[in-house]
């Protein structure tokens, strides 16, 4: 049984109706889109800014009413139940750590919130949870009575994610957990989300635009692009040997020591515009592959090789 | 462009709408019988059935009021019986000497507000900073009623450089010239007020658009530093400042109430002030709807201005 | 409370404007229990009675009421009047304002709407309707004042509201289990409540000005009850014969005024955190320059950074943001400078031309040579006429570091006219050239475009065109792409490189991105708490690193194509600036630190090619 599956999950931002003539159809910031999670795996999510992995991890944690489609957990369907009844299954680690706490609350206010409310604890158990989270993630406790703004980003991060901890999720959403922290303290949390994940047997899913962070921790990697997934398949391979044209060129733009400098495309391209979608492949417009066909028709997600999937008429060949 | 306009100008209907429903309902707070609370003192029987009848008093109060709106809208603002004339006649007669007097303070304080605080924004800490601060911390502080007094008493009574009261002389008057010199005391004494607000805003948006990056990016491009603080600076700081000057133009007005009574000056909040105090309630009804919904009108203008200013605004 | 006491009261005028008012305060409490006249008892026989006059030391009024009595059980009658209309204002406004902010949609919609209705109305007429329909009195005067500025509380709070509601820690304390009531009193109202008293301590004066103000008008206190704004209207026609009857209680709101008012802008000022760091000061159009110490001698480099020293100021804390840093660039030479956040990377890149931020930067050492001349200290019409033209910047996040307002022509334009002679029509065709050159497609039609009607891309390409204007000699190009997607990215250094390699261009390239540095620049110098601890030709420093920093830095950066693992970490965090370790600043972090490490500075040494900063460097493989 997965932990997570998610089937033709979709969000289309409405947009404000003109003064004159009908609503506009809205901005499909997330194209009906099935992925399933496996329990005790890590699903990495890359993709460029306003691809919609973000509006998709909101999404799953019950922040945002998806448009269609549903999500299971553990194989039980949550309904619009609200961030309440997600929270105990499924928890959030934001990008800015200094954002995502109150800056007028100690930390201990902070920690306790979930094991109070989610879970009912009375007020002795909460104290002994409180300290077995803290020794978990390596902080000390006398930082409970401190203020947020009293830490630096790499501590503040793993404070957030002692809080996702005590609400005792299944599955917890990072949404680019690391991006917001130096190089040297950016390794520092993602051994520990690491370590953690192992010993609780929690389930990740990993939202990135870091093409070498996403593979240091995923097993599998979906790769989004305009609101649509393009690609899926093991880490290792899916940049290594990617099947989408779109996929290959993320995996060469990025800079790497030891490769010389190339633009792998030349022209000033851009994202499409999301108020005035092209009907076929989105990608089509910058695609060097690109032929009639895909720019008439939207190709779906197909099978290639072993255990990758990628939606694209013309794929790569290895 | 025009759409813009267009469009705010649709969009204003809603409001003036409100703005009718909102003064009916405040006067129909009125205690007691409203035609005798209308008459007041001056209510005999007959009269008080008449208005009664005329106000269509006996009818439920959502009728009542569509027929207020038909009426207004056809020019109608009633009689008021203490001048024994159309309110609507009065009004306009009061609104016209109001402007004279409040449009004159709002460009004063305008000029004179954005000045100081460009100029106090530019040499923050410095001498001249702490100069305007502190003649602007007066200007907020002392009542506008207060300064007009003292006003008169220093440069009419004393110095005999003014005259103390009045839009024109009595014998002789009438021209410009004699506008002006009447007008002076009154202009300035109203304009204090808003002309410290002002001077406060506009430098801390100087403050706040002076440590932006793109000003940084100007000066890092060779800029004069001139150029930077007067042109850069300020068109941002003014997209900030407009609607303030929005909101003050509304003080304005509203500070010209007390100093009409100050300087005698004929206009719509004296006018209003003696309707209360005579409980003519239907001017003031009426001169309250037709000045609000001047200043709607007129805050659809400082909208247009600001998008004029500000291409990021979507027309 | 004690810190903002503190923070408080070393603002002199606030501490004055609360002296004031506590004076005041004590005097209108106790005034009860005075050996006062009663306020309204007439005697006609002593009426105008100047002040000092034999039992009445300021007089009396045209009834031959003592105006001393009646000044303070005026005063105190105004104090509670304008104080209770601010509460009510202040409760039900930000109530308002919350609800509507925070569950935003239709409920805000239609709370809004009232509002600007009410907003609509010039706020007097408004009052004025009010009383007129309740009838004067001081009660209903009350009732007005604060109807009229519940509009004022609810935008201001809302506007607040709505800004925080957004953050993501509401989001999670939603996903803690809150519900609404919860989120908005224990999360929101902490955070909105010095809003709410900043916003009462600014208007708070203004109301009592506005009681007073009805009460002159004679709707207010009617007699013989006085405010002091009903004793001012009663002086008025005895105003020119007798002006003492006026001065008195139109001194007295003034004087209540003023000092509510300095308080309160004390009070906004301590609980506002950003002006509580000095932030809110303006830049000055140069960095404010301290020198100490020598100045080094001229070298033939094309730029010269000697020994750079820049500091920032913050109250009494000094932070050491550049400690000594020297670079050189030759012509044609791109150089890299590494570091992460607070490495002092940015800062000395922004010393060159003087753009660090003063208040609070300072330059207190060393020298920055152009073409052997130095920048440090020179005059502002030197330093601007070599800014753009000789040496231009290119800066991080182009949609912040464009002007909004203006057009992307008119903003290169300017940059060109700035130095040169130029007809308009002139620069507009040299702009459109401009982007030409930085390959944006349509240029003709994209120059008349504003910033935010371009890509992220586009924008930076702009940035590049704008820092080529003039034909510089150098571009600091401060991580131009680190707000840039990944497949821009390559575009953008790509245009930089081909760019430099056309027209020779020295380019000073700061990143904290080892591979871009691998990718784009001859030499590197890594930096770390404010110093170079590392520097060589690009390819040496990466393959051989010799400052554990470098080497264990390199080892933290995940490489693509190396699958799930174990990623290095640095342990510990780097040093605050204004506390730095003696000795070696990465000492405490380094697995090989030794006693003499925390002692005495470390020479920054080795072959000319590649000097390390450390005692024990790592040996080449």
């Amino acid at each position: 049984m997965p932990a997570l599956k998610v089937e033709h999950l979709a969000k289309t931002f409405p947009l404000k109706r003109p003064l004159f003539g009908a609503a506009p159809p809205g901005a499909r910031a997330v194209r009906p889109m099935s992925f399933q999670v496996e329990a005790g795996e890590t699903l990495g999510v890359v993709g460029e800014s306003g691809c919609g992995k973000s509006t998709l991890a909101r999404m799953l944690v019950g922040l945002l009413e998806p448009t269609e489609g549903t999500i299971e957990i553990e194989g039980e369907a949550l309904g619009s139940a609200g961030p309440a009844e997600f929270g105990k299954l499924i928890q959030y680690v934001f990008q800015d750590p200094q954002g995502s706490l109150n800056p007028r609350k100690t930390i201990r206010q902070v920690m306790e919130a979930p094991l109070r409310l989610l879970h009912g604890m009375a007020k002795p158990d909460r104290d002994r949870r409180i300290a077995e989270i803290f020794a978990s993630v390596n902080l000390r406790e006398e930082y409970l009575d401190r203020y947020p703004h009293e830490f630096s980003g790499g501590q503040a991060q793993r404070i957030a994610i002692a809080r996702a901890l005590a609400a005792s999720p299944r599955i917890i959403v990072l949404d680019e957990p690391v991006s917001a922290l130096d190089v040297s303290v950016q390794a520092q949390v993602l051994n520990l989300l690491a370590d953690l994940k192992t010993r609780l047997g929690l389930t990740y899913l990993f939202i990135t635009h870091d093409l070498a962070v996403v593979e240091a921790v995923s097993d599998r990697v979906v790769v989004l692009y305009f609101g649509a997934v393009v690609e899926i398949g093991r880490a290792e391979r899916v940049f290594a040997s990617p099947r989408h044209p779109y996929t290959s060129l993320l995996a060469k733009s990025a800079p790497v020591v030891g490769r010389s400098l190339a633009a792998p495309e030349q022209k000033g391209t851009e994202l499409p515009d999301p108020l005035n979608p092209p009907p076929g492949c989105a990608f089509a417009g910058r695609c060097p592959r690109a032929t009639d066909l895909c720019r008439a028709r939207e190709p779906e997600l197909k099978q290639m090789g072993e255990d990758q999937l990628a939606a694209c008429h013309h794929p790569l060949e290895h | 462009m025009g759409s813009y306009i267009l469009k705010r100008l649709v969009s204003a209907i809603p409001v003036l709408f409100g703005i009718t429903v909102i003064v009916f309902l405040i006067m129909s707070l009125v205690p007691g019988d409203p035609a005798t609370a209308i008459l007041g003192s001056y209510a005999t029987p007959e009269n008080v059935e008449k208005l009664n009848r005329d106000l269509g008093l006996d009818k439920p109060m959502v009728q009542r009021y569509f027929i207020w709106l038909g009426n207004m809208l056809t020019g109608d603002f009633g009689r008021s019986f203490s001048l024994n004339r159309p309110v609507i006649d009065e009004v306009l007669e009061r609104f016209n000497a109001t402007m004279i007097l409040a449009g004159t303070s709002f460009v004063l304080c305008s000029a004179l507000g954005i000045l100081a605080g460009v100029a106090s924004a530019a040499r923050q800490f410095g001498l001249a900073d702490k100069a305007i601060t502190f003649v602007v911390l007066i200007g907020i502080s002392v009542p506008s009623f207060f300064l007009g007094m003292m006003m008169i008493l220093l440069f009419a009574v004393n110095l005999r450089w003014l005259p103390v009261s009045g839009m024109y002389a009595i014998y002789g008057g009438g021209d410009l010239p004699d506008l002006i010199r009447h007008l002076i005391m009154p202009a300035l004494a109203l304009a204090a007020v808003a002309t410290g607000v002002i001077a406060r805003l506009s430098r801390s948006a100087m403050l706040e658009v002076l440590r932006q990056d793109y000003i940084r990016t100007a000066r890092a491009n060779g800029v004069e530093e001139r150029r930077v603080i007067m042109g850069h600076a300020l068109r941002v700081a003014m997209v900030s400042i407009l609607p303030v000057l929005g909101i003050q133009a509304g003080f304005v007005v509203s500070g010209a109430v007390y100093i009409e009574i100050v300087f005698q000056w004929p206009g719509v909040g004296r006018m209003l002030v003696d309707a209360i105090l005579t409980r003519d309630l239907l001017v003031v009804q009426g001169g309250v709807v037709f000045v609000a919904a001047c200043y709607v009108l007129f805050n659809i203008a400082v909208d247009v201005a600001q998008c004029l200013l500000d291409p990021r605004i979507k027309t | 409370m004690s810190a903002f006491l503190t923070l408080l009261f070393r603002n002199r005028l606030a501490a004055m404007g609360a002296g004031v008012i506590a004076a005041i305060l004590l005097l209108v409490l106790t005034t009860p229990f005075l050996p006062l006249h009663d306020p309204d008892v007439t005697a006609t026989a002593d009426r105008f009675m100047r002040p000092f006059a034999e039992g009445h030391p300021l007089g009396t009024d045209h009834l031959g009421r003592d105006l001393l009595s009646r000044l303070l059980h005026g005063t105190r009658l105004s104090l509670a009047v304008g104080v209770a209309a601010a509460l009510i204002a202040a409760v039900i406004g930000s109530s308002i304002g919350m609800v509507a902010g925070y569950f935003g949609g239709r409920t805000d919609n239609v709370v809004m709407r009232g509002v600007d209705m009410l907003m609509a109305f010039p706020y007097i007429l408004l009052a004025l309707a009010i009383v007129a329909a309740l009838g004067p009195g001081l009660m209903n005067a009350l009732i007005a004042v604060a109807a009229v500025n519940v509009p004022f509380f609810a935008r201001n709070i809302r506007g607040v509201t709505v800004g925080l509601a957004g953050r993501e820690f509401i989001d999670a304390a939603r996903l803690a289990g809150m519900g609404h009531a919860r989120i908005i009193l224990t999360e929101l109202l902490p955070n909105v409540l010095p809003v709410i008293v900043i916003a009462m301590s600014t208007t708070v004066g203004w109301m009592i000005l506005e009681t007073a103000g009805l009460s002159f008008l004679g709707l207010g206190s009617q007699p013989p009850q006085a405010d002091l704004g009903s004793m001012l209207g009663e002086a008025r026609s005895a105003m020119i014969s007798h002006p003492h009857t006026s001065v008195v209680p139109g001194l007295m709101i003034f004087l209540i005024v003023m000092s509510i008012n300095l308080l309160g802008d004390g009070v906004r000022d301590a609980l506002d955190p950003r002006l509580r760091s000095g932030a809110l000061s303006r830049p000055r159009a140069t960095t404010l320059v301290r020198r100490q110490g020598d100045i080094p001698p001229a070298t033939d480099d094309l730029l010269a950074i000697q020994d750079l020293r820049t500091e920032f100021h913050i109250g009494k804390r000094n932070y050491r943001a550049v400690g000594g840093v020297s670079l050189a660039v030759r012509p044609g030479e791109c150089l890299g400078i590494i570091g992460e956040s607070g490495s002092g990377k940015s800062v000395t890149a922004l010393s060159v031309m003087g753009l660090v931020a003063s208040p609070p930067g300072v330059i207190s050492g060393g020298a920055v040579r152009f073409l052997g001349e130095d920048l440090i200290g020179a005059p502002y019409e030197t330093l601007r006429q070599k800014r753009g033209d000789r040496v231009a910047y290119v800066f991080q996040d182009p949609l912040s570091t464009l002007h909004p307002l203006y057009r992307v022509g008119r903003q290169l334009a300017e940059t060109i006219r700035s130095h040169h002679v130029l007809s308009k029509a002139e620069a507009r065709a040299r702009a459109i050239q401009l982007l030409n050159d930085v390959r944006i497609p349509n240029a003709e039609r994209r120059v008349d475009d504003y910033p935010h009607e371009m890509s992220g891309g586009m924008r930076q390409r702009v940035g590049i065109a704008m820092a080529l204007a003039n034909e510089p000699d150098v571009i600091i190009a401060d991580e131009p792409t680190t707000a840039l997607d990944v497949t821009v990215q390559a575009q953008i250094l790509c245009l930089l490189d081909d760019l430099r390699r056309e027209r020779g261009l020295a380019i000073i390239f700061i990143t904290h991105d080892f591979g871009v540095v691998a990718q784009l620049c001859d030499r590197v110098a890594v930096m770390y708490a404010g110093g170079i601890v590392e520097e060589g030709p690009t390819q040496v420093v990466l393959d051989t690193p010799a400052h554990p920093y470098t080497k264990r830095l390199i080892a933290c950066v995940p490489e693509p194509g190396g699958g799930r693992r174990e990623l290095a970490a640095i342990p510990g965090l780097p040093p605050v600036l204004d506390d730095l370790p003696p000795g070696c600043a990465f000492a405490p972090r380094c697995y090989k630190a030794e006693e003499s490490c925390r002692k005495g500075e470390v020479p920054l040494q080795g072959p000319a090619l590649h000097a390390v900063r450390c005692l024990f460097p790592e040996r080449a493989h």
